[in-house]
């Protein structure tokens, strides 16, 4: 009985209860327990990827149920990976906001924690109703994070952030019922093996129910057209919220990898591949309209927004992409942009801070005050997300670039090129006026102190720091693309040791007084 | 490999000056110094072995994935290109220390300086083309920050981003060419690309492979009719234009063309595209460089001609044009960095560089004057300095292209004509700063520059004279080593000579010559010529397309984007209605086989109210009142169907989500408009309804097409094991906090994060409270009826502890936390209306959240007990106890997570109530403590 596995979603929940349980505590003992939880998380996190990387799949029963009655928690390479990017994401968010942002308004701390959980439990389900449960965590966890600090741009853009959202909720309860009403179970590898053998007269149900879920994915994904509570509600978030909310999107891609590989793959004959033509014409027109976003930010923040829709273009165009290279390709960008991207939103916050009124607008303002820091770090994370060399965005976009083939080359590369361009125009543009043209006179803003420089220069880091590991993350991107390119396996995992025809041991006997 | 250190350690280098940034200036530079030199002398070390005909290589794995590999080569061509860099590196860096004022700082300089030399020396050994390509990109990253180095200046930052934007994609489209290069060899090694040249000039993707390593090699080197950036560029540092700007990164372009050309030259497409852009740019380069007022200007024109000239020669497929163009990189880098680095001594001194305030200077800076005039003459192509050798060679193989046909012979006299205007610019450059009359009000006295400052020039000079000389001893070595990595197979024989014997190409030179003095004679003529052009400043039309861009992008986004919710949540139904359908369409008959229920009176009924509500409450909706009611009917019917479909815990939970809602929903209409005005077109609202109706069929015929087909689901396994295994006969409990439990845990989580984000919310809000409905009529001003407040105190024991008895009956029959929670939050927020929240506050002062939060802590902590047992997260057990009084009962652990579900209910209801009503009450606590 390994709890470990369960231990990503309770260790966040125990936590933030923790905190939660009384709103006076003291700011010490949020910030210890917080900061205290996550790290501990990473380090749950890292032994989880540990144990994923010997190829095998593992589950975990909650309430001894076994598959496919009860819920479970799977882990297979990929959920590892994701548990592992989101905490140490959420590690360094999690800093940053220790200096003074969680004060800003009420029960930050424990709403972050929270936030943890629902997206650790997305990541590790197998269970498809249980997966709609974690969206809801998440998704209200994530609204109540957007709205700390309160604000009017707050409170409008995260009115359409969770008006949206929850009508993305309904949708995905209405493709839930069409498929548990035909396919008769909620468990994943369960469902994926009745699809399998399923008759033709249902076929179209499940094919409209799977593209309702698509639907669902691509909203929580951002792609176009509907993508619109992403850019204002980014931009308004406070910073660390904002740069945890980077692996949000991702959330949305990582459930179209997962439903999309396992339900629909190969096995599932008609349906097999049905979502790559809508992500591919998605993904790319995604990409082309964040490129033109990049271009029109007005401010550094909303410049950030676009840049992860930008990678969400790349991302879902990608994930259309047949074969594992382009798996394995996308996997290790995915990775690299979460965390420059985070980190981005993080030293917007730091400029803005440094520049008095004018913000993180991209117009003439004094100088910053530590202008060499903060425009290293910049160079650095915008080299990083346009996919210049020498980080890790260059050697994302070119695995990327070489996994398609024929006449998708066509399609993707000038856009994925010209994006890049755009990108590297913006942000030289942006860079430029922050850290070149500035009025004469002192720079006067505030120090980003320790807490803030940790956090920051962690996550932008990455890009370098990825790009000198690319060569054994490449290798555990490409194990896990095998794995899920391979779903008999995951479902043999899950499903042999009690076949579904097979009389139930009962998991928990009576205890005698 | 000692080779990796010829790279490693100029890139240590540039945290030599940061960390040596207060040891004075002069430690500094020569601190920055010995890393380079160190790297220099191993390239030495190296020199024999290359010339003896060895390849020292090597290898590391970095990204096998994607065939990127830290792989170093030492040819005879990266040789002679890391002889230039860390050269005329070193040579820069002593200039630069003389150039450089106080205000500047020398360490940000010297870091950016050594990080560039790092990235120029990984391309030129390279031994794989993924990583040319990086330190191709770092080289325009690196080059960017030089350019912009004095940021203060409008023209450094333009400068800069235009050079970043025309190298950069220039750079993305090498990218593209060597990933398809990479498909066609199957390998980025360079060694294994350079074997295959059959392979890739017979593969269909030839074309677009020589297109994009052109397109990358012509942006970095300036060539027409991309050589706009590169006169921007010299808003740099004066050391950095003679680098980058003329010596290294714009020979970086060429350097991929010598590179490349074992596998990509020789075809026809090579030979038109390539010549013809050089021989554009030789020409445009040279014609301006004659007009530029600026001394920097005609410099820079100058390097965009002779760039050039060496594009033309690698075009001509000829062995000893390729030559040629190698010999000629070599010659050109030395004169051009004496050159600028000249000009940037007149710079220095005078404190300007226009040429029609400059004059006569000879007077004042004599050896400079010297100098400057050697390195002319040896760009104008002067006997006995090497720029004539390898214009020589130039023009004699401009002679053997034939490939025009019948128009062959334009070539040779193109080139000559660029031959001329080159003689006339350089006359220019010297006669018309050095000599010429005497200088106009120059902001400084002009003087000599201190003697290290002097010292770079001097040794490049002498490299010139020395060549020019003795060709055969000083360059022809390395010349052959050089050309033995361009050229395949059977090297030409090269014999460098100062005379040839009258020939051909000499008569050119000679027309060249005396051409030129005749050019520079009737400048005159040419600027009047040319002054009825307007000027079109490349960096304002740069500064003004992009500007465009940005402002169209801006336009269309703010009107795509333009913050309508409703745009957006059209769009979002239209996809789902779209997608549903495409799959409903598969779906042969929506019929399945399960016979339909009979429909009796009551059933239809039912569902027509429901029907109407549900259209009531949309058609009403601008009257927010009577639309709530509505809604509150369809609530009401929808529990009545549970009912009557016997699902009793459903209907009774649906009745209590029912009323909790709508009374909630009341509480915020208070402060809003009570109507809505109508703001949506005749169109937008036809739009609207066609969509609803759509989606609405669609949505029917899914359940209708789902309902009528029979079944095989997983509840059998539920009912069956129900009371075995979860100790219930309310199987819809036991799935609740039994098989289901995690969901169930994850739901009162929500419900909790809920009530805390509605406190979040609510809590620093400050609202306009009306003191009268819309007609004008105050509120009532009885707040608080008595017979209400005396009947729902009355009720508060009575439905308390109906809650406690629905909620232990639960696990077996209709019941439950859930429920139980509802009732009780039910009745409380009827105390809470009927007597006001000042008044319940004061005798139940309980803080909601900690319920609320101890609920869910409650839930979990029951799970976490079954690790205790060594069982899975929310194992559940039970057993039978007897107790006295009672006698036999059974306890699960079920009813705790249950006790838990309850609680979080009460709380967050609660919370979301109490906070609702504070927004109402006069004494609205200011902000809470938290």
């Amino acid at each position: 009985m390994d709890h470990l596995l369960v231990l990503p979603i309770v260790l966040p929940l125990v936590a933030g209860l923790a905190t939660l349980i009384r709103r006076e505590v003291g700011t010490r003992y949020k910030r210890s327990m917080s900061v205290g939880a996550t790290a501990l998380l990473v380090v749950v996190a890292a032994l989880l990827v540990y144990m994923a990387s010997d190829g095998t799949i593992r589950y975990y029963a909650l309430g001894g149920w076994q598959p496919p009655f009860g819920i479970i928690m799977v882990l297979d390479r990929l959920s590892a990976m994701m548990v592992l990017l989101t905490s140490v994401l959420a590690l360094f968010c999690c800093i940053y906001a220790c200096a003074g942002q969680d004060e800003e308004g009420s029960n930050f701390h424990g709403l972050f924690q929270l936030q943890l959980m629902g997206i650790n439990g997305a990541f590790m389900t197998g269970d498809l109703f249980n997966l709609f449960v974690f969206f809801e965590v998440l998704l209200i966890a994530s609204y109540a994070l957007l709205m700390h600090g309160g604000g009017k741009a707050r409170t409008q853009s995260g009115l359409h952030y969770v008006a949206l959202n929850l009508a993305g909720s309904s949708l995905f309860l209405i493709a839930l019922g069409v498929l548990y009403g035909t396919l008769g179970t909620l468990n994943m590898a369960d469902m994926a093996s009745r699809i399998a053998g399923l008759g033709t007269d249902r076929t179209g149900l499940v094919k409209s129910a799977g593209l309702l879920l698509l639907t669902v994915f691509t909203l929580k994904s951002a792609m176009l057209p509907l993508y619109f509570w992403l850019p204002r509600a980014y931009a308004a978030a406070p910073a660390a919220v904002a740069a945890l909310f980077a692996i949000m999107t991702k959330v949305g891609i990582y459930a179209i990898i997962r439903v999309f590989s396992l339900l629909f793959g190969d096995r599932s004959a008609s349906l097999a591949d049905m979502a790559a033509p809508w992500l591919w014409w998605g993904g790319l027109a995604t990409l082309a309209l964040a490129a033109i976003g990049c271009l029109s930010a007005r401010d550094m923040r909303t410049l950030v927004s676009y840049l992860i829709l930008v990678s969400v273009g790349t991302l879902l165009t990608a994930v259309s992409l047949p074969g594992n290279d382009s798996m394995a390709a996308l996997l290790y960008y995915m990775i690299q942009t979460t965390l420059v991207t985070g980190g981005l939103f993080l030293l917007a916050d730091i400029i803005d801070d440094q520049r008095g009124k004018a913000g993180a607008r991209i117009v003439k303002s004094r100088p910053l005050r530590q202008s060499s820091l903060l425009g290293g770090l910049f160079l650095v994370g915008m080299a990083g997300v346009a996919g210049l060399p020498p980080f890790s965005g260059a050697i994302g976009k070119a695995l990327i670039l070489q996994s398609a083939e024929g006449s998708d080359r066509l399609w993707l590369w000038p856009i994925l090129l010209i994006g890049g361009l755009c990108t590297i125009v913006a942000a030289s543009r942006a860079g430029s006026t922050f850290f070149w043209r500035s009025h004469e006179g002192e720079p006067s803003g505030p120090l980003m102190g320790k807490r803030r420089g940790l956090a920051t220069l962690a996550l932008i880091g990455a890009a370098p720091l990825l790009s000198i590991l690319a060569g054994p993350l490449t290798h555990y991107t490409q194990s896990t693309a095998q794995q899920l390119g391979n779903p008999s396996r995951y479902l043999d995992a899950i499903l042999t040791p009690t076949p579904i025809n097979q009389a139930m041991p009962t998991p928990a006997g009576e205890v005698s007084p | 490999m000692t080779l990796l250190l010829i790279v490693l350690l100029p890139l240590v280098g540039s945290l030599v000056p940061i960390a040596s940034a207060r040891s004075g200036r002069t430690t500094c530079a020569w601190l920055t110094a010995i890393l380079p030199a160190i790297a220099l002398g191993i390239a030495a070390w190296y020199t024999p072995a290359v010339f003896g005909g060895q390849l020292p290589q090597v290898s590391l794995d970095w990204v096998p994935a994607l065939g990127l590999d830290i792989a170093f080569r030492l040819d005879g061509l990266s040789l002679l290109f890391v002889y230039l860099v860390l050269g005329i590196g070193l040579l820069i860096i002593l200039y630069a220390r003389y150039y450089l004022s106080e205000k500047d700082s020398m360490s940000r300089f010297y870091a950016y300086l050594m990080l560039f030399m790092t990235a120029m020396l990984g391309i030129v050994t390279a031994d794989n083309l993924l990583l040319m390509w990086f330190f191709w990109e770092l080289t325009s990253l690196s080059s960017f920050l030089l350019i912009g180095y004095w940021s203060h200046l409008s023209e450094a930052r333009k400068g800069a981003r235009m050079a970043l934007t025309v190298t950069g994609a220039g750079g993305l489209c090498l990218l593209a060419g060597i990933l398809l290069m990479g498909h066609v060899v199957g390998s980025y090694s360079l060694t294994t690309v350079l074997e295959h040249r059959e392979l890739i000039q017979q593969s269909s993707l030839y074309q677009p492979i020589l297109l994009l390593f052109l397109l990358g090699a012509f942006t970095k080197s300036a060539q027409f009719p991309f050589q706009f950036w590169l006169p921007h560029a010299m808003a740099a540092p004066t050391p950095v234009s003679a680098y980058l700007h003329s010596a290294t990164m714009v020979k970086a372009g060429v350097f991929l063309l010598a590179r490349m050309y074992p596998v990509l030259s020789g075809t026809d497409e090579w030979f038109y595209i390539v010549t013809l852009t050089g021989l554009a740019t030789l020409l445009y380069g040279a014609f301006f460089a004659l007009i530029k007022q600026d001394l920097k200007g005609v410099l820079a024109f100058s390097t965009i001609s002779h760039l050039g000239l060496i594009t033309l020669l690698f075009g001509f497929n000829s062995k000893l044009a390729a030559v040629a163009g190698v010999f000629h990189i070599i010659n050109h880098a030395t004169f051009k960095a004496s050159l600028f680095m000249a000009a940037g001594i007149v710079d220095h001194e005078c404190g300007t560089r226009d040429i029609r305030k400059l004059n006569g200077l000879w007077r004042y800076m004599p050896y400079t004057t010297v100098l400057a005039a050697v390195a002319s003459a040896s760009m104008a192509g002067v006997p006995l300095l090497n720029g004539f050798l390898s214009k020589e060679m130039f023009l004699a193989q401009s002679l053997e292209a034939q490939m025009l046909g019948g128009l062959s012979w334009m070539i040779p006299a193109l080139a000559t004509l660029g031959s001329v205007l080159s003689v006339a610019y350089s006359l220019r450059f010297i006669h018309d700063v050095f000599f010429n009359g005497e200088p106009r009000d120059l902001p400084k006295t002009p003087h000599e520059p201190p003697r290290y400052m002097r010292l770079p020039i001097e040794i490049l000079i002498l490299l010139c004279i020395m060549v020019g000389i003795l060709p055969g001893i000083m360059v022809e070595p390395i010349l052959r080593a050089a050309t033995a990595a361009v050229v395949p197979g059977q090297a030409p024989e090269i014999h460098l000579a100062l005379w040839h014997g009258f020939n051909l190409p000499l008569m050119m030179s000679a027309i060249a010559l005396s051409a030129g003095v005749l050019v520079y004679l009737l400048r005159n003529h040419i600027y009047r010529f040319h002054r009825q052009f307007r000027a079109v400043n490349a960096r304002q039309s740069f500064e003004f397309s992009v500007q465009r861009v940005v402002r169209s992008a801006q336009w269309g986004l703010d009107r795509f984007e333009n913050g309508s919710l409703q745009r957006y949540m059209f769009l979002l139904l239209l996809s789902a209605v779209i997608v549903a359908a495409f799959g409903l369409m598969d779906v042969p008959s929506m019929a399945g086989l399960k016979s339909l229920q009979p429909l009796d009176p009551v059933v239809v009924t039912g569902a027509g109210i429901l029907c109407l509500a549900g259209l009531g409450t949309v058609m009403l909706h601008r009257r927010r009142l009577l639309s709530l009611l509505f809604l509150s009917v369809v609530g009401m019917f929808v529990s009545l169907t549970f009912a009557r479909f016997s699902a009793p815990d459903l209907a009774l939970t649906q009745l209590a989500v029912e009323v909790v809602t709508i009374i909630l929903l009341m509480l915020a209409l208070f402060f809003l408009p009570q109507k809505t005005p109508k703001e949506s077109s005749g169109r937008r609202v036809s739009r609207d309804i066609l969509l609803s109706m759509i989606f609405g069929g669609v949505i029917a015929s899914l359940n209708y097409a789902v309902l009528t087909r029979p079944l095989q689901s997983i509840s059998t396994y539920f009912i069956e094991n129900s009371v075995p295994g979860g100790g219930g006969h309310n199987i819809v409990n036991v799935i609740l906090v039994d098989f289901r439990g995690f969901d169930t845990l994850g739901e009162i989580t929500v419900l909790g994060i809920a009530g805390i984000a509605i406190y979040k919310l609510l809590n620093r809000l400050r609202l306009f409270m009306p003191s009268s409905d819309m007609e004008g009529r105050p509120w009532s001003p009885d707040r608080y009826p008595v017979i209400l407040s005396s009947v729902s105190q009355t009720l508060l024991p009575l439905a308390l502890l109906v809650s406690v008895f629905i909620f232990l009956r639960g696990h077996n029959l209709p019941g439950g936390g859930f429920i139980a929670g509802l009732v009780a939050a039910v009745v409380i927020i009827l105390v809470y209306m009927s007597r006001g929240v000042e008044w319940t506050q004061r005798r139940m002062s309980f803080n909601y959240q900690p319920i609320a939060v101890t609920g869910v802590a409650i839930a979990a902590l029951t799970g976490l007990g079954s690790w205790v047992f060594n069982k899975p997260f929310l194992t559940s057990s039970f057993g039978h106890f007897d107790i006295p009084l009672i006698g036999d009962i059974e306890l699960a652990t079920a009813m705790m997570f249950d006790l838990g579900v309850y609680l979080t209910v009460v709380g967050s209801t609660l919370m979301i109530l109490a906070n609702l009503g504070k927004v109402t009450t006069p004494h609205r606590p200011s902000k809470e403590k938290q």
